[in-house]
């Protein structure tokens, strides 16, 4: 089966030197000197109709900015992206339209990504509206009733506003607003995060039974490794800004190959063990402005060699579909091999 | 058994907020001991009053919320007579508090230095020079790289792991007996986390300091705390050794979260959700708090709200658990 | 019912009534926008009217002052050209605050729009924007009106002036301000549209103009009531000094500033009452709405929150 969602070779970096007059510098008469984040560094991946993806990794590595690449509310600066083997990345604004539909995004914070001043009802309808224009008043009115019963929030509730409801409710909200549209793809970026443990089940079993029902494919972001590893039929790790490893949930759980997979998937806290056994990591994780050479996580891999710190390591596709990115790995001398 | 007396002991403490809808208690009579050198893990959703009860322990609660009742004993003396002056000696000095935010305890305009000589100064009758051996002292036993040279920098030039390393350093500096830590790696990835987690657990043990931790996250606090205390809506719903509360936890509450970890079902398949939400501060039933969202609920359970009381190896505040130790409810 | 019943439930509400201060300089704003708006309906005269003004009655002393040319029919005594102080006074107000009302309408609109355009798209246009509002700023507001009412005269004579003295005086007064609601809005659209709703409209595909008018611009309202007290103030103010200076509104229809200007030349003659009375009714109107503007500022201000 070929994949459904492609994404090929991203690369997204930010100016963050602000104005002409902030780029000056004097050193050796003058110039200008751009700060730029390097945000993805060609990241590629591909997701097969109705399967789960999920993308791990720590604060800063750039899965939420992947998402956004994706589903275009940033421009890569290089990179394409396939729907249904479609290039989406590079369509106009107006050519865009009938895809905004079919991918859609549920957002983290469940209190900023709402409109205040707007009600339930009002946050429903404007996507329908938007979407569907000859669906008639009445049909836009029941369709806004029946995403939110799906969703599980009672529809005579949709005359309310944002502020009225829990964190839970509203992150329901959020994903009936995804849903009115009728979309086939759903990027989720971290959204049980600002959650509480005993609402984050409910929206993760809300999220399974409408993929059950409606065969929906997800782009899962989060940071929460338990919780990616229960709901996921494939796992990325990222690290600072490049892929590490992709592979499927029970073998990337089971055996991780990248040393940063093993060293993340070890520091899960267990729930029931007492004490620590996690492998600890020299240093920390360096800014994405200025990029290690050769591989991204040498500085703190235990088994970086020379090569490590010279050459980037390309994404190698194993047999078993597995791809990782990693020299020790490709030249097998890492001991768990 | 012979048991001595408890290092900090908390009794019926109640916080309550002055609201325009009228007074709303956000902790409502909230007792247990912690033992010297021992780990008490304090669980909840927030809003729960796990963080509230933390602070109303050091008299910290800010309006428009207040101690609405209740006792704190810290090393046989009862802080609810104390003076501001008296709590100043006992806050960041006998007891030590680290939160979840850093820059919470740091100053941005001062060194680690400063700070730390300007916190030994403030408890203790002794020269600079003593004070930055201390400090020294301290940076290396919480793992800190080339400490001499980092006395000397900025908050701004460490990492977030490293900020938490240095306010955990700050807090061991007057050898406190008890430390408070309110989420402290909540803010963290996850290997910096474990690696957080692991140095306090280490040094509580070194240092035989005992630790009061306030988190969400019943994983870590499992791996840390001997004792586990689950708050749900302003009370203690739960409470037992840790051992106890991950085998064989009591309250419906404390099962139906357990239950509902991703690790307990088969992979892709549903998780056991607990229905409905934590009631707010201003819709607290009458009767137990967990009520609407309990399967084992009885008629009494939205009647009365149950004390804390002890049931087979722990204590509990649920009318539908039995004892089965044959002990008789008191 | 419905509205009336939303606006006594909500905190503003609530908050308002446990604020003296706020109620107070409301209930003194209201008897004063009532009195001059209201006040051809109760006053005995009408100053516009100039078949009622008999120059005989000119500079007439307050009726208190026992002197033995105070008329009973003038409370507060007339001005040079006979006419009655207090309604004069009144309709003086009125003229004030509508003038005040117009250049805030006019300044929030140039100021929200430019605003929300900088703060939205970004980059060079909003460089060129901003800029333009620095250099607008740079002039100070006299500067311009002084400019801009001295050529007008010069050009059309005072017979035109006076006729298009009122809208002139909107125009210039609100012009010259509107960089403070573009600051202020631009700030707080550079706020909102890094938040998550925005970029929820921006996956549905909505068109940009939509997102800017319909999601981002009903939240950054709060900010934009606060400096309205504030510009409201200001531009009355304005409009007094202008008029003070003789390039506001003419003696035949005379605002605050125009009658205490007008009283000016007299005071040394003893007639001390024609420029007072309008006087303490410009200071009482502007410090009732800056207290009202400093309770609304703190009140919405969520640092200072209190219950």
């Amino acid at each position: 089966m070929s994949d459904f969602i492609e994404i090929k070779n991203l690369v997204k970096r930010f100016d963050i030197s602000g104005g002409l007059l902030e780029e000056i510098r004097f050193k050796g008469g003058i110039h200008r000197k751009k700060t730029v984040v390097h945000a993805l560094n060609g990241v590629s991946f591909g997701i097969k109709k109705g399967e789960t993806v999920s993308v791990v990794g720590e604060s800063g590595c750039g899965k939420s900015t992947l998402a956004r690449c994706v589903i275009r509310i940033y421009r890569p600066e290089s990179g394409e992206v396939f729907y249904n083997g479609k290039r989406v990345d590079n369509l106009s604004s107006a050519a865009i339209k009938p895809w905004r539909a079919k991918m859609q995004m549920v957002f983290q914070d469940p209190y900023a990504s709402l409109n205040p001043r707007m009600t339930v009802y009002q946050t429903l309808l404007e996507p329908i509206r938007f979407h569907f224009r000859d669906v008639s008043r009445s049909e836009a009115d029941d369709r806004v009733a029946a995403v939110m019963k799906q969703v599980g929030v009672d529809p005579d509730w949709r005359k309310r506003y944002p502020h009225e409801f829990s964190g839970g409710q509203r992150q329901r909200i959020s994903l009936a607003r995804a849903l009115a549209v009728k979309p086939e793809f759903i990027i989720a970026d971290e959204p049980i995060a600002a959650l509480d443990v005993s609402i984050q089940a409910q929206i993760l079993n809300l999220f399974m039974d409408l993929q059950a029902e409606q065969g929906l494919t997800y782009l899962f972001i989060s940071h929460d490794l338990s919780v990616v590893e229960h709901i996921s039929n494939r796992v990325v790790v990222m690290y600072l800004g490049s892929l590490c490893e992709f592979a499927g949930t029970e073998q990337l759980y089971t055996a991780p190959k990248h040393p940063y997979t093993r060293a993340l998937l070890s520091a899960i806290p267990q729930f029931g063990s007492e004490g620590f056994n996690h492998m600890r990591l020299p240093g920390d994780v360096p800014t994405p402005i200025n990029l290690p050479s050769g591989c991204v996580f040498h500085g703190r891999c235990p088994h970086a060699d020379e090569r490590c710190r010279r050459e980037i390591p390309a994404p190698i596709t194993e047999a078993d579909g597995r791809v990782v990115a990693c020299h020790g790995v490709e030249e097998g001398r890492l001991e768990w091999l | 058994m012979q048991k001595q007396e408890p290092l900090l002991s908390v009794r019926e403490l109640s916080v309550a907020f002055k609201m325009r809808g009228g007074v709303l208690t956000a902790v409502d009579g909230v007792s247990f001991d912690l033992d010297r050198s021992q780990r008490l893990g304090l669980v909840g959703e927030s809003g729960a009053g796990k963080s509230v009860t933390g602070f109303a322990i050091l008299n910290l609660v800010s309006r428009p919320g207040y101690i609405a009742g209740g006792h704190v004993f810290f090393e046989g003396r009862d802080l609810a007579t104390f003076s501001e002056e008296e709590m100043r000696n006992i806050r960041g000095n006998r007891i030590s508090m680290i939160f979840q935010d850093p820059m919470m305890t740091l100053n941005p305009v001062l060194t680690i230095g400063q700070q730390m000589v300007e916190t030994l100064k403030a408890h203790r009758h002794i020269s600079k020079h003593e004070a930055e051996k201390i400090a020294l002292n301290k940076l290396q036993k919480v793992a800190i790289p080339s400490p001499e040279k980092r006395l000397t920098q900025y908050p701004h030039e460490f990492s977030g792991g490293m900020r938490q390393r240095i306010v955990i350093a700050i807090a061991l500096l007057t050898s406190p007996s008890l430390i408070i830590a309110d989420e402290p790696t909540t803010a963290l990835d996850v290997t910096i986390q474990a690696d957080i987690m692991e140095l306090l657990l280490n040094l509580c043990e070194e240092e035989k300091m005992a630790l009061l931790l306030i988190t969400h996250d019943l994983a870590v606090v499992s791996q840390v705390a001997e004792r586990i205390a689950v708050m749900y809506a302003g009370r203690i719903a739960e409470l037992g050794s840790t051992e106890a509360i991950v085998n064989a936890p009591q309250h419906p509450y404390t099962q139906g979260l357990l239950k509902a970890l991703p690790q307990k079902v088969e992979r892709r398949k549903r998780l056991n959700q607990i229905p409905g939400s934590m009631p707010s501060l201003q819709e607290r039933p009458p009767g137990c708090a967990f009520y609407d969202r309990c399967e084992l609920r009885g008629e009494i359970c939205h009647r009365e709200s149950p004390r804390l009381v002890e049931k087979n190896a722990g204590l509990v505040a649920c009318h539908m658990v039995k004892d089965t130790t044959g002990k008789e409810e008191k | 019912m419905k509205l009336f019943k939303k606006i006594t439930a909500s905190n503003l509400f609530y908050n308002f009534l446990r604020d003296p201060m706020a109620i107070g300089s409301a209930t003194v704003l209201l008897f004063l926008l009532v009195a001059s708006f209201g006040a051809p309906l109760f006053t005995s005269h009408n100053p516009y009217d100039q078949t009622t003004i008999d120059i005989m009655d000119a500079e007439l002393p307050p009726i208190w002052t026992g002197a033995a040319d105070a008329d009973s029919r003038f409370l507060l005594g007339t001005d040079p050209q006979g006419r009655d102080m207090l309604s004069t006074m009144l309709y003086g107000m009125r003229v004030s605050v509508l003038i005040g009302a117009g250049a805030v309408v006019l300044q929030s609109l140039i100021g929200i729009i430019i605003g929300l355009i900088a703060g939205y798209k970004g980059g060079r246009l909003e460089a060129l924007l901003m800029r333009l509002a620095d250099v607008q700023l740079s002039f100070s507001t006299y500067m311009v009106a002084i400019f801009i009412s001295a050529v007008f005269q010069g050009i059309f004579g005072m017979g035109v002036y006076s006729d298009y003295a009122l809208g002139l005086l909107i125009l210039v007064i609100g012009f010259a301000e509107w960089p403070q609601y573009a600051r202020t809005v631009r700030a707080s659209v550079m706020a909102e549209k890094n938040k998550e709703y925005v970029e929820a409209a921006r996956v549905i595909g909505l068109p940009q103009r939509r997102i800017m008018f319909r999601h981002i611009l009903p939240n950054t309202m709060t900010p934009v009531l606060v400096i309205s007290t504030v510009q409201m103030a200001n531009a009355i103010m304005s409009e007094a000094a202008l008029s003070f200076i003789g390039l506001g509104m003419p003696p035949s229809q005379p605002s605050l500033g125009s009658l205490i200007k007008s009283g000016f030349d007299y005071i040394a003659s003893g007639s001390w009452w024609i420029s007072l009375f309008p006087g303490i009714a410009l200071v009482v109107l502007i410090l009732s709405i800056n207290l009202l503007g400093d309770w609304l500022r703190d009140y919405l201000n969520p640092k200072l929150y209190k219950d």
